[in-house]
């Protein structure tokens, strides 16, 4: 990324000093390294260095001894987008090898997808609060957070790592009696909603912390193809929920949130993120309950021989995508099968921080030092699932290891498309 | 020639004592503070004797001395911090008791005294060579002249009012002791004094870096700020140096407006048991200056950044404490 960045800000920057801000340091919560230069307090130019935890999971995941064990892979892709992951991967591996879904899955699908937003978002609000020195928030938050662990460990029998995806279905049912404990979860973040919003919305120093920080306006958040809240919060109404409607989303009606419903005006500020962020919170918990009231009934997987689904897994062929609006943003997931070979040809997980990174440096010029914990938590990155590659071996002096590469994919798409032209 | 041998005997060995007092009670109270903030941000909070464990495991350790890092002044600066803390505390009255130096110096040095361990502070900064550290010492030297002029207005408008009044030497706690504020002054004068008051309370948590103004160590932003390079014994002088100035710098607050004893209200004439209560007395009103401008504060508010935090002490505490002093002039006036 570095030498994309530099290719486009060839001016030479005068600079005090650089302050490196990771691999490891206290604002960060896994390994990325923020270059800084500094004049003082001002931050003049941003450097962002990934590969810090690269786990070569898409590698592990086509060396399975078969897709279903991939599923597993995908789940442990991040901690807490535990869903997210493999609800991808199943919707494209479904697409690829054309194995149908049955209704009510499709509802339970949602259902853990949404318990999983709330979740997210909490916990994001925690550090949020944290990074700008806040604690009791952030204890409070997670405090409040806990309720969703427990319904999520009621239904699914674990608070992380669900296990309810398989291809063509869940892999349990959320049957009538437990309804009663997940709307008594939904009522408990209703009854609590407007004492958050107070908190995060109108305490003073949280607003002078978070408002005109770390702007991104709608233009950058275009050209730059930012995603999720990160985006929605710039004023681009894009979410994959809405746009692609897959799975029951597409009974839900979901409308892409901008802060402007609340505030008035897009500032595409930090402000703005932890606005569209809560509000999604009461979104989620409208979609559980429409999901609960309207859950049809039925299967909840069409097939439920695992030996029955490996054969047809094996004598598919194709290429699959899966979309999923992760709580971070788009969760993008590309597979190819291959008739006859039992793991996953090829697997791409394209996870939201992946896109979002590219936001830092605009967000980041010209605020100062004590704006990068909040501003570069305010996408919620999350970074064991952006790793895509790792320099094993440095390059020595002179040599442009990673501009090779932008350079060899450059060339790999003008081929691609000379291939689909003929 | 004897007699003033053993006078300044007495001295020396007074004043070791009250050292291993501040010590002893800095420590204590940033347990109970510890203990205290956890409890309000719904946490249990580590044992109120954890920070007497943390000196005494860091006076174990190795102490790292990075080797860019200026090592004299590296290696000075916990001293000199800790020097100008542990002065500090012979100038004010403690536990009741006018302070062991009193009478050799006034509130204007206890003002230049609070200086310098936030100078060690700075100076350990710099001298480390970390950039974390060179941010965290700017950021450290902007607050101090931030806060020092609502700091000295307050300090001062209190002195001279009182020295007016009362004809007595302004500037000497025992001045302030024989005549605390609140007895001098009418209606118009409380609401000054009052004004002046709330302006120190929010110096405090300035002075100790504490949150909201804790943006020279700064946590999440400068993983510790100034003294990120600091460890071991080096670490351990400056932990206790910071403990000793909280205990300094409230005796200092409540020298100023709460110089009141209990003894003679409750009428216990016998020096040792009015003394004793007394002490008891003073430990509670520190504890309550504490409680408010420290505990509370730091777990209400999220950190500012260094130039909102310069704004609040430069523009919003000056004027605030420039209402109290207008306010107390009017009182003498009319």
């Amino acid at each position: 990324m570095s030498n994309i960045k530099n290719m486009d800000d060839t001016k030479e920057v005068k600079t005090s000093y650089t302050i490196p801000i990771g691999p490891i340091h206290p604002a960060l919560k896994e390994p990325i390294r923020l270059d800084l230069s500094v004049d003082g307090e001002e931050i003049i130019d941003v450097d962002v260095v990934v590969g810090q935890v690269h786990r070569g999971m898409e590698w592990l995941g086509m060396n399975r001894n078969n897709p279903i064990q991939t599923i597993y892979l995908a789940e442990r892709i991040c901690g807490i987008c535990s869903v997210s992951h493999p609800f991808a991967l199943v919707m494209a591996v479904e697409q690829a090898a054309g194995i149908e879904v049955p209704p009510r899955a499709e509802y339970i699908r949602v259902i853990i997808a949404e318990m999983e937003r709330i979740h997210s978002h909490l916990l994001w609000a925690g550090v949020a609060a944290h990074e700008i020195g806040f604690d009791s928030v952030f204890y409070l938050v997670w405090k409040v957070r806990e309720e969703i662990m427990d319904a999520m460990e009621y239904l699914a029998g674990n608070r992380n790592s669900k296990a309810m995806f398989q291809f063509g279905g869940v892999r349990r049912d959320i049957t009538e009696e437990q309804f009663p404990r997940v709307r008594k979860s939904l009522d408990y973040y209703l009854s609590i909603f407007d004492q958050l919003g107070n908190i995060f919305l109108k305490d003073k120093t949280i607003n002078m912390r978070t408002r005109n920080v770390g702007i991104l306006k709608k233009e950058d958040a275009l050209r730059l193809t930012i995603v999720g809240p990160t985006a929605r919060a710039s004023g681009v109404s894009k979410d994959a929920r809405q746009g692609h409607a897959y799975s029951a989303y597409a009974d839900m009606d979901i409308k892409a949130i901008t802060p402007d419903v609340i505030t008035g005006k897009v500032v595409g500020d930090v402000y703005d993120r932890i606005v569209v962020r809560l509000l999604e919170i009461k979104q989620s918990i409208e979609i559980i309950d429409k999901c609960l009231k309207e859950m049809p009934s039925g299967a909840i997987i069409s097939e439920p021989k695992v030996a029955k689904l490996l054969a047809v897994l094996k004598k598919a062929e194709g290429e699959g995508i899966g979309v999923h609006e992760a709580p971070r943003g788009e969760c993008f997931h590309y597979v190819r099968m291959e008739a006859g070979m039992d793991p996953l040809a090829c697997w791409k997980v394209r996870a939201p921080t992946y896109a979002n990174l590219m936001a830092i440096p605009t967000m980041l010029k010209g605020e100062q030092i004590a704006d990068v914990p909040i501003a570069f938590a305010s996408i919620d990155p999350c970074m064991s699932c952006t790793n895509r590659a790792i320099t094993v071996k440095q390059p020595r002096k002179g040599t442009e290891c990673l501009l090779d590469l932008h350079e060899l994919s450059l060339e790999k798409t003008r081929r691609l498309e000379a291939e689909f032209d003929r | 020639m004897i007699g003033s041998n053993f006078s300044l005997g007495i001295t020396i060995l007074l004043g070791i004592v009250i050292l291993a007092l501040g010590v002893f009670f800095g420590l204590l109270y940033l347990g109970i503070d510890r203990k205290l903030v956890a409890r309000m941000q719904g946490r249990i909070g580590p044992p109120i004797r954890q920070p007497f464990r943390d000196v005494s495991k860091l006076l174990m350790k190795e102490s790292i001395i990075p080797d860019d890092a200026i090592s004299w002044l590296f290696k000075f600066a916990p001293v000199l911090c800790l020097m100008g803390a542990a002065v500090l505390l012979l100038y004010v009255p403690l536990f009741g008791q006018p302070a062991l130096l009193e009478g050799s110096g006034d509130i204007i040095v206890v003002l230049y005294l609070l200086i310098i361990p936030a100078l060690a502070l700075v100076l350990a900064g710099f001298s480390s060579s970390s950039p974390f550290a060179t941010v965290g010492a700017q950021r450290e030297m902007v607050t101090l002249m931030s806060y020092e002029f609502p700091l000295v207005m307050s300090v001062v408008a209190i002195a001279w009012h009182t020295g007016h009044v009362t004809g007595a030497s302004p500037f000497l706690f025992s001045t302030l002791a024989a005549f605390p504020i609140w007895g001098q002054v009418g209606p118009v004068g409380i609401i000054g004094a009052v004004l002046l008051l709330l302006v120190l309370l929010f110096i405090i948590p300035g002075e100790l870096s504490k949150i909201p103004f804790d943006m020279a160590e700064a946590e999440t932003e400068l993983a510790g700020g100034v003294l990120v390079e600091y460890s071991g014994r080096n670490f351990a002088l400056f932990y206790v140096a910071n403990a000793v100035k909280a205990i300094a710098l409230v005796a200092i607050v409540v020298g100023l407006f709460f110089p009141y004893n209990l003894s003679p209200v409750i009428g216990i004439g016998a020096a040792i048991p009015a003394t004793i209560v007394d002490g008891i007395f003073f430990l509670v009103k520190v504890f309550l200056v504490m409680f408010v401008s420290v505990m509370v504060a730091r777990a209400a508010m999220a950190r500012f950044k260094i130039d909102q935090a310069s704004k609040i002490y430069f523009i919003s505490s000056t004027l605030v404490g420039l209402l109290g002093l207008i306010l107390l002039w009017i009182d003498l006036v009319i």
